[in-house]
């Protein structure tokens, strides 16, 4: 399929390991900072090509990963109310609450439904003119302008029962935060090569700057990966310092113009709370005060209740890349997909997800077999 | 889309309705309606000598020694989908599931749960998508039940389809009979079935031309026997796809597959909508694509002749049984690296970004 196998061509990505292997000197950590780079890593086995000096640790950018606790648990008790039709993403059904999950409304007898466009969400609110349709507008600068034009068709229409539950979040602001933590061990990041397509990459190039830390915003494939992993650790050699643009197919500097004009004309910078990290300022995006009727937590008058996270799961130390997935002692036995104790575990970008769907049996008996 | 009968705009009930424009429950009480639903719509398009006894179930001769025996209740949304009816599902998913216990199907039954208000048109075509998909694959459907429950109590419709069949196979088919070295034979591409539902199913519509590939596979795997290939596993495709079927034969064959992920067949159009939607084809549901597992020595035959049939035409060898020590299966990805393939926790869902 053109311009997907392209970029997972087996000789091109061996190419890739030789000349990385061939450059690098002493060791690097490196952090992907996407779930989807996490996914892609893991499932076709990236790390493996690499050598031993390299360590790729894992960033917090799983959108479901970071929507804050409370957060899922308004989502539950809005989606309980009789009259609601709640939608959502897919991956966002799974993920736990304080107690049950989306999956587990729908079964006792609540109106939940997945959709794939936020515009399908108002679509139905059209249709059902008797009934309030929610939204849950989670998601980094990817999806907010998706969101943000669900939201500007529903003012446009003047349509009273359709609003949006959002956490939004920002990723500069999380690169930030595990930057200037006292434990941080990362020295280059793969940038998000699709948030960067919105937004452009101009952030980056300020991050970089100001923490001197190489940036190499990155697609998804295979070659991807490692083409962004090569100009990381030939900056890091070089002593150099700078954001790099790997993702030139779909990245531009300055991002998507018409997609950051919906983006601000609906939201506003707020101050967020990320599941596992707390709270991080300026982090995330929340309805500008014009648009604050389709705001679902005003509407429905959504209290928020201080709740705390299982004591055993350590997803907010996996998110800022200080532990990897299965060096969580409920790794796999106490939390798995069925029983999550996090969201990592669940979402389809989650790296917990990742190393369970991936990883879990022993690598070493794997490459045994052949 | 093809599918021949739009489901959606059946499945409303025009007012005024004229006579048994729909299901209703009296068409399930067991009067005059009952009668009128069986001799209308079920027995002509099922027709045959031992369903026209009209006895309360059929009388027939073993015809042989062994016999095989499934069963399958089939639930999908929507009931008409591109290529395909919950009908010709209901009579291919226990066709197929017969043949992989190396049986020649012979004889179904077909048990009805109906949603109140289901048009009467919508009820025909799937019934005659049934007797189409039973003459397709030689079997007789010879027994049947209708059921007629209150509105909102059903999807539609809910079928449960049994089968007998008469064991071909002189060898048992059994996972637990796979050996190291045996080759792993898939028998198309994969991912259509669970795509084509996708993209029509509500709030996920998306533009595509993929239809089910829902079809019959006993004739095939009787051509396999009749040439005497020694079928070590048979599998068909299902709902959990490609992978799981995989994984569950190793486990229970305690042997190491390994499986080359650049051989295994997918479309453009299913790997398009699967990239976009974020989901693994190799997990995607399939109803008419089946794994065979056999001796190396007969393998390119049994290609040869999986090959001759247009359903399988696309046959390919995707793998080995690399050991028979410890069950589980690993992908030997695109770029040459290992992956474990395991089991998913549930369905798999669309990612968000």
């Amino acid at each position: 399929m053109k311009y997907i196998d392209e970029y997972r061509d087996a000789e091109a990505a061996h190419h890739y390991a030789r000349l990385i292997a061939s450059i690098t000197t002493r060791p690097w950590t490196l952090m992907e900072v996407c779930g989807g780079q996490t996914h892609a890593i893991l499932k076709f086995g990236v790390d493996e090509l690499l050598p031993p000096e390299v360590t790729l640790v894992h960033g917090p950018g799983c959108p479901v990963c970071v929507t804050p606790l409370e957060l899922v648990d308004k989502a539950i008790e809005v989606a309980r109310l009789p009259g609601v039709i709640f939608t959502s993403f897919g991956d966002m059904l799974r993920v736990p609450g304080s107690h049950g999950d989306l999956l587990r409304v729908k079964a006792e007898g609540g109106d939940v439904r997945m959709v794939y466009s936020p515009l399908d969400a108002v679509k139905l609110a059209q249709s059902n003119p008797d009934r309030q349709v929610v939204f849950f507008a989670v998601g980094f600068e990817t999806t907010a302008p998706a969101n943000a034009m669900a939201v500007y068709q529903a003012a446009r229409q003047d349509l009273r029962n359709f609003s949006i539950l959002v956490s939004h979040v920002l990723v500069p602001p999380a690169i930030e935060a595990i930057l200037s933590s006292p434990g941080n061990v990362v020295q280059a990041f793969l940038a998000p090569g699709h948030v960067c397509a919105v937004v452009g990459y101009e952030d980056y190039v300020e991050l970089s700057d100001r923490y001197r830390v190489p940036m190499v915003v990155t697609g998804f494939e295979p070659l991807d990966i490692l083409q962004g992993v090569h100009m990381c650790i030939l900056q890091l050699e070089q002593g150099r310092f700078e954001a790099e643009n790997q993702y030139a197919r779909a990245v531009r500097r300055s991002g998507n113009r018409k997609a950051q004009e919906i983006i601000g004309a609906v939201f506003e910078v707020v101050p967020r709370k990320w599941r596992g990290v707390g709270e991080i300022p300026q982090s995330g995006l929340g309805l500008r005060r014009k648009y604050q009727r389709f705001d679902a937590e005003r509407r429905f008058e959504l209290m928020t209740r201080e709740v705390e996270e299982p004591a055993e799961c350590m997803s907010g130390s996996v998110l800022r890349g200080v532990l990897t997935p299965d060096q969580c002692p409920a790794f796999g036995g106490k939390c798995t997909p069925e029983h999550p104790l996090g969201a990592t575990m669940v979402s389809s970008e989650g790296a917990c997800a990742a190393y369970y769907r991936y990883r879990r049996q022993s690598r070493v008996e794997a490459a045994a077999s052949s | 889309m093809n599918a021949t009968v739009d489901s959606a705009s059946l499945l409303s009930c025009p007012v005024p309705a004229p006579d048994n424009a729909c299901v209703t429950m009296a068409h399930g009480g067991g009067g005059r309606l009952t009668e009128e639903l069986l001799a209308g719509v079920f027995r002509p398009a099922f027709a045959n000598d031992l369903l026209n006894s009209r006895h309360d179930g059929a009388v027939f001769k073993p015809e042989a020694e062994r016999l095989a025996m499934s069963t399958d209740s089939y639930v999908v949304n929507p009931l008409v989908f591109p290529g395909g009816t919950i009908g010709s599902l209901a009579v291919n998913g226990t066709v197929n599931d017969l043949a992989m216990c190396g049986a020649r199907p012979l004889y179904l039954s077909a048990g009805f749960v109906i949603e109140e208000g289901l048009p009467m048109a919508l009820l025909r075509h799937i019934v005659q998508s049934m007797a189409e998909a039973a003459a397709l694959a030689g079997v007789r459907i010879v027994t049947g039940d209708t059921k007629v429950v209150d509105r909102g109590k059903a999807d539609g419709l809910f079928i449960n389809t049994s089968g007998v069949g008469r064991v071909i196979a002189t060898a048992p088919v059994d996972a637990r009979e796979m050996r190291a070295g045996d080759a792993i034979l898939l028998s198309g591409d994969v991912g259509r079935h669970g795509m084509a539902i996708m993209a029509v199913r509500e709030g996920l519509e998306f533009e595509s031309d993929i239809e089910t590939d829902c079809a019959p596979l006993n004739r095939i795997v009787d051509d396999l026997f009749d040439a005497g290939i020694r079928a070590h596993c048979l599998r068909d495709l299902t709902r959990g796809g490609l992978a799981t079927a995989l994984v569950e034969v190793a486990e229970v064959g305690s042997c190491r597959l390994l499986v080359e992920e650049e051989a295994v067949p997918v479309s453009a159009e299913v790997m398009g909508a699967c990239e976009i939607l974020g989901l693994d084809p190799l997990y995607v549901a399939n109803e008419g694509r089946f794994i065979c597992i056999c001796p190396e020595t007969d393998a390119n035959q049994a290609l040869e002749i999986m090959r001759r049939h247009e359903t399988s035409a696309a046959a390919t060898r995707i793998g080995r049984v690399v050991s028979a020590d410890h069950g589980g299966v690993v992908l030997n990805s695109r770029i040459g690296a290992h992956r474990v393939l395991d089991l998913l926790s549930g369905e798999q869902l669309p990612r968000i970004c």
